[in-house]
């Protein structure tokens, strides 16, 4: 028999895994192909990138807050004294080739994976595509999210340079915030009052660049072995897309070049960006010290939500005479980011307890299809997004003019009155265009009466 | 010499014959798995076009890291000849996704779910047990150890830090006194301290960084102080000293309001750049705006011989962010 | 179509112009526009002089800073003095230049913060009232900084220490509570070393005694060196921190991922 360079490695495979049905079932498992369900492959290869870049850069960082005077190739930094961890990422950014390219694009990838989970999070919300029986992946999603969060926020707090410095002491004044534990917490992260003792930044270091990647990745994998385990859901585009049967483009050979592409397109932007719009020049902020501090510090953009909390709180702590029990940061920062996570976690079973629906679903609404949701969606994220916004209000006073006093005042009742004004429109909005494809729908099958009466031959399929 | 043209013409024949080449006669095919579809050879020139961009792209950026120095390296064109290589290859695929292999849209069965198997799961780990009699004392042992086994595995977690004793969350380098100086070290006197502006100090001898640390220090109108009780004595000459780090999250109060013509501007305050809470130093630091909950904290302060400022004693609160149990009590 | 759906977007369209609405309000309540007219002596003189400082003082500052810049300290409406202003007596040729030239003064309501504005005045008039007012009491001269001089390091120190919490570390300026901190990017080198000494507004006055003449020139040294940043990344997008970095990932990544997710995956097909 001659050599089959196809036949023969399949071979070799299979007789010593027995693990040729299983690749045959994967060549042609069965991928919807509408574009909206790529969002979420799009974050994937964010991560990519992200360790990629990562690995990069772990070569070259220096995980020590021990303090050293500047010498290098930045001449505005020389001779100020700074940690080993700052003079590093500025090495990173100024001495090696390839650094500034490697860290902008790690960066860029960072909060374009976010943004990508949070468009990924909309279209599955929207479509209603958490229910049963995918609610397992809507749970590891979200977790996913979070974890995103936190390790973008570590790898922020890593470099010391002001920013930062900054955002790492506001970290610790909300983790200090919560009731009972904080403090013991955040002494035993730190090691000691802040910023720490020697250990905390190999602690901060460990955590960004294996503990939370490794969570990370275990749980995008284990999100994509339950989308295996129950396919995607598909919109109901014809007579052929059931609840019971998935149409779709086979993985091998319709999908892969997709994706692949997809992933070359997702580097490519990263990469290019990284090439040309800056993003967090450390060597412009300057090492940080516990006592510095510039205006308009901001985190990353993941986080801006956070920060317009913590600002449109109004001040007080929770008192019993003398002593403290709830100090303000915990609302902003610990209260209501939990109560986000708590509503996306439950949403689906809430949803299945008050529509009593309790059915397996693999269609995937439109968004009109369920008024209720949808509006619930939009007023929930318009309530996020305000609160977000009123975080830039220093900077939209400093380039707009627009009074903080006035923009403080304006979002503390913005954030409940436009969600519940949103609503209202998006229910009513959703139930027009339901009405309205009725009316269609009906116009349409008294037309096609009408025609069959003529005699006349019905047009297209 | 011979062998060179040998490969050349070679190389030549593979790379252009291959073209050419007349596909063989069909022969009778066991029946497709995958659809068939015609060739489109104008996508085929297309994609190795692509990909030859990709190649001239990628040398490109093997180029510049090469020709060019750290101080020099253009960030633009090294990023964009990766950026322009991975984007011709995404190009290429999609040409290949959408025109070179065909796209079939196939039909399947959602899974199903199996609720013979789920009951026989269930059975064998009953069954499994049928000999045990005391289950639920097994199982409390079992549970027993394992959270033991669990704890005995976290304990050592507890030399990452201080955890219980909070002590450290309330220590302050401060002691009476000791001696005020700027940050090169050298001694704050009193008679430097100017109104109208402020100062950063740090303790004499202890680490700056320390959270307790930096104070800011300012000079007012000593008759318009309206310290609360219990502070006499603690701004001599209208000098007062606050830490530096804001009770609301932890961050520097580097900004320092003050007014050059008090009857139509704000009144003197410190301020925190990242949430904006505001505190009144005439009244000993209360907080006037923004999200703190909580005073900052005042070191008392006095003049030694050398009319050199030294801390009086320990602050008037808890320095830093509050937490559990923070407000007011005894250092 | 139905029926329903003008509405709906009438609703919408409502609200939507009622959200514009209320922010054009804030805005304009924000930015009301200062008068502009300048008391001008009829003729004036073609060159700098004390009696023309006297008539634009007379005509434009009096008002309130009181005659001869004795300063008022109450609004004396019966007086016909509208305002009130500190006095000017031994503020100097320093104060007076950098008000004027950095187009602080004057200033069209005491309620209003003085900021960097349109500059009223020409040269020969700023000369003049500068002298006016420098004649009125011992006060310091215009500074001559020499940024050359300074080190552009040893200015990004001081200026991280003394400035940035209101200035932002690169000048762009910031937000205190209360009052608008202006970004000095367009402020000349004797201007900044004006303000380091006055303080104007509620900026802290710092004297030579805590920021020295060789320091304050560092300081400007750096100052003008953050009107062109090393933005060795490319783009520097304002070079105001993680704001425009999100808006950069929202408003250009985020497109252009749904146009690649677009070019490879499917539209939704009409049934």
């Amino acid at each position: 028999m001659s050599p089959d360079p196809l036949a023969d490695p399949v071979r070799f495979i299979d007789e010593r895994t027995s693990s040729a049905p299983l690749m045959r079932k994967g060549l042609r498992y069965l991928f919807p192909d509408h574009w909206s369900f790529l969002l979420g492959e799009v974050a994937l290869y964010a991560f990519v990138v992200l360790i990629l870049t990562g690995i990069y850069l772990a070569l070259f960082f220096d995980p020590s807050t021990a303090k050293t005077v500047y010498h290098g190739a930045y001449t505005p930094l020389d001779g100020q004294t700074m940690s080993d961890a700052y003079k590093s990422v500025v090495d990173i950014s100024f001495s090696y080739k390839a650094g500034l390219l490697i860290r902008q694009t790690h960066h860029w990838a960072a909060d374009v994976f976010v943004a990508s989970i949070v468009m990924h999070l909309m279209r599955v919300f929207f479509t209603g595509a958490f229910r049963k029986p995918r609610e397992l992946t809507w749970i590891v999603g979200l977790i996913l999210l979070f974890t995103a969060l936190l390790e973008g926020y570590l790898g922020y707090s890593l470099v010391d340079d002001l920013l930062s410095g900054m955002g790492l002491a506001i970290g610790y004044g909300v983790g200090l915030s919560i009731p009972v534990i904080g403090g013991p917490l955040m002494l035993g992260i730190f090691g000691a009052p802040f910023p720490g003792n020697s250990h905390f930044e190999s602690r901060l270091y460990i955590a960004h660049v294996f503990l939370i990647p490794g969570l990370l990745a275990t749980l995008i994998a284990v999100h994509l072995v339950l989308i295996m385990a129950r396919h995607h859901t598909q919109f109901r585009e014809s007579r052929r897309h059931t609840e019971r049967r998935i149409v779709g483009v086979p993985m091998f050979p319709g999908q892969a070049p997709r994706s692949l592409a997809l992933m070359f397109f997702v580097a490519a932007l990263l990469v290019v960006m990284g090439a040309l719009i800056q993003i967090n020049p450390i060597w412009q902020w300057g090492p940080y010290q516990p006592w510095l501090g510039t205006n308009g510090a901001q985190p990353d953009w993941y986080l801006g939500w956070l920060i317009g909390a913590l600002r449109l709180m109004p001040g007080f702590d929770v008192t019993v005479g003398h002593y403290t029990l709830i100090p303000n940061p915990f609302w902003g920062g610990i209260l209501f980011p939990m109560v986000v996570l708590g509503v996306l976690l439950t949403f689906p079973f809430l949803e299945r307890r008050f529509t009593r629906d309790s059915a397996v679903h693999n269609l995937a609404d439109r968004p009109r299809d369920a008024p209720f949701r949808t509006a619930f969606g939009v007023a929930f994220l318009s309530w996020i997004f305000l609160v977000f916004a009123f975080g830039a209000a220093d900077r939209a006073f400093v380039l707009l003019d627009l009074s903080y006093n006035v923009q403080l005042f304006a979002f503390r009742i913005a954030i409940w009155v436009v969600p519940a004004i949103l609503f209202v429109v998006t229910r009513r909005w959703c139930r027009a265009l339901q009405a309205a494809e009725s009316v269609q729908a009906r116009r349409e099958a008294a037309e096609h009466a009408v025609d069959q009466r003529r005699r006349l031959p019905a047009s297209g399929d | 010499m011979k062998i060179r043209q040998w490969l050349l013409a070679l190389i030549l024949r593979r790379l252009l014959g291959r073209g050419r080449e007349t596909p063989p006669a069909p022969a009778p095919q066991p029946e497709r798995i995958v659809a068939a579809g015609s060739p489109d050879r104008r996508a085929e020139n297309l994609v190795v076009a692509l990909l030859g961009v990709a190649v001239l792209f990628g040398l490109g950026f093997i180029v510049t890291y090469a020709e060019f120095s750290p101080a020099d390296m253009p960030n633009a064109l090294l990023g964009i000849c990766l950026g322009g290589c991975l984007l011709s290859i995404g190009v290429a695929l999609t040409v290949v996704a959408k025109r070179l292999v065909v796209t079939e849209e196939l039909e399947d069965d959602y899974p199903e779910t199996h609720p013979g198997q789920q009951d026989e799961i269930a059975e064998i780990v009953r069954q499994s047990g049928s000999r045990i009699t005391r289950k639920r004392l097994l199982l409390t042992a079992g549970a027993a150890a394992g959270t033991t086994l669990g704890l005995a595995g976290l304990t050592p977690a507890l030399s990452l830090g201080p955890f219980w004793d909070t002590g450290p969350l309330d220590s302050t380098p401060w002691r009476r006194g000791t001696r005020l100086v700027d940050e090169s070290g050298g001694p704050l006197t009193a008679d430097a301290i100017q109104r109208q502006t402020f100062y950063t100090a740090f303790p004499e001898g202890a680490d700056p960084e320390l959270i307790g640390s930096p104070l800011v220090v300012i000079r007012l109108d000593p008759d318009k102080l309206h310290l609360p009780s219990g502070r006499a004595g603690w701004a001599p000459g209208g000098i007062l000293a606050f830490s530096k780090i804001c009770t609301h999250a932890g961050c520097a109060i580097a900004l320092y309001r003050n007014p050059k013509f008090p009857p139509v501007e704000p009144k003197p305050a410190l301020v925190c750049p990242c949430h904006y809470s505001t505190f009144d130093p005439y009244t000993g630091g209360t907080v006037t705006y923004g999200p703190a909950g909580r005073p900052l904290p005042q070191l008392p302060l006095t003049v030694d011989a050398a009319g050199h400022l030294r801390a009086a004693g320990n602050f008037s609160g808890r320095v830093g962010p509050s937490w559990w149990n923070v407000r007011e009590r005894p250092t | 179509m139905t029926r329903r759906r003008p509405d709906l977007l009438l609703g919408l369209a409502a609200s939507l112009a009622l959200a514009a609405g209320a922010c054009l309000a804030v805005a304009a309540g924000a930015a009301a526009q200062p008068g502009s007219g300048i008391v001008r002596p009829s003729t004036e003189p073609a060159t700098p002089s004390a009696s023309l400082g006297a008539q634009l003082f007379a005509g434009n500052c009096a008002s309130c800073h009181g005659i001869a810049g004795t300063g008022v300290s109450s609004p004396r409406p019966g007086a016909g003095f509208p305002g009130e202003g500190p006095p000017l007596r031994h503020v100097g040729a320093l104060a007076a230049d950098f008000y004027l030239r950095a187009g602080y003064m004057p200033l069209s309501s005491i309620h209003d913060q003085p900021g960097p504005d349109r500059v009223l005045l020409s040269n020969k008039e700023i000369v003049s009232l500068t002298a006016y007012i420098a004649a009125l009491g011992s006060g310091p001269g215009v500074p001559h900084p020499r940024p050359a001089a300074g080190s552009l390091s040893a200015g990004m120190q001081l200026f991280s220490e003394h400035c940035a919490g209101c200035h932002q570390m690169l000048a762009r300026g910031g937000f205190v509570t209360g009052a608008v901190v202006p970004p000095l990017q367009d402020v000349a080198p004797t201007q900044i070393a004006e303000a380091v000494r006055i303080g104007p507004y509620e900026m802290p006055s710092f004297s030579t005694g805590q920021i020295s003449n060789a320091q304050l020139n560092s300081i400007i040294t750096y100052v003008l060196s953050t009107r062109h940043p090393v933005n060795r990344g490319g783009w520097g997008i304002g070079n105001i921190g993680p704001i425009p970095e999100g808006l950069v990932t929202w408003w250009i990544a985020a497109p252009l991922l749904i146009l690649a997710c677009l070019a490879v995956g499917r539209r939704m097909r009409r049934s």
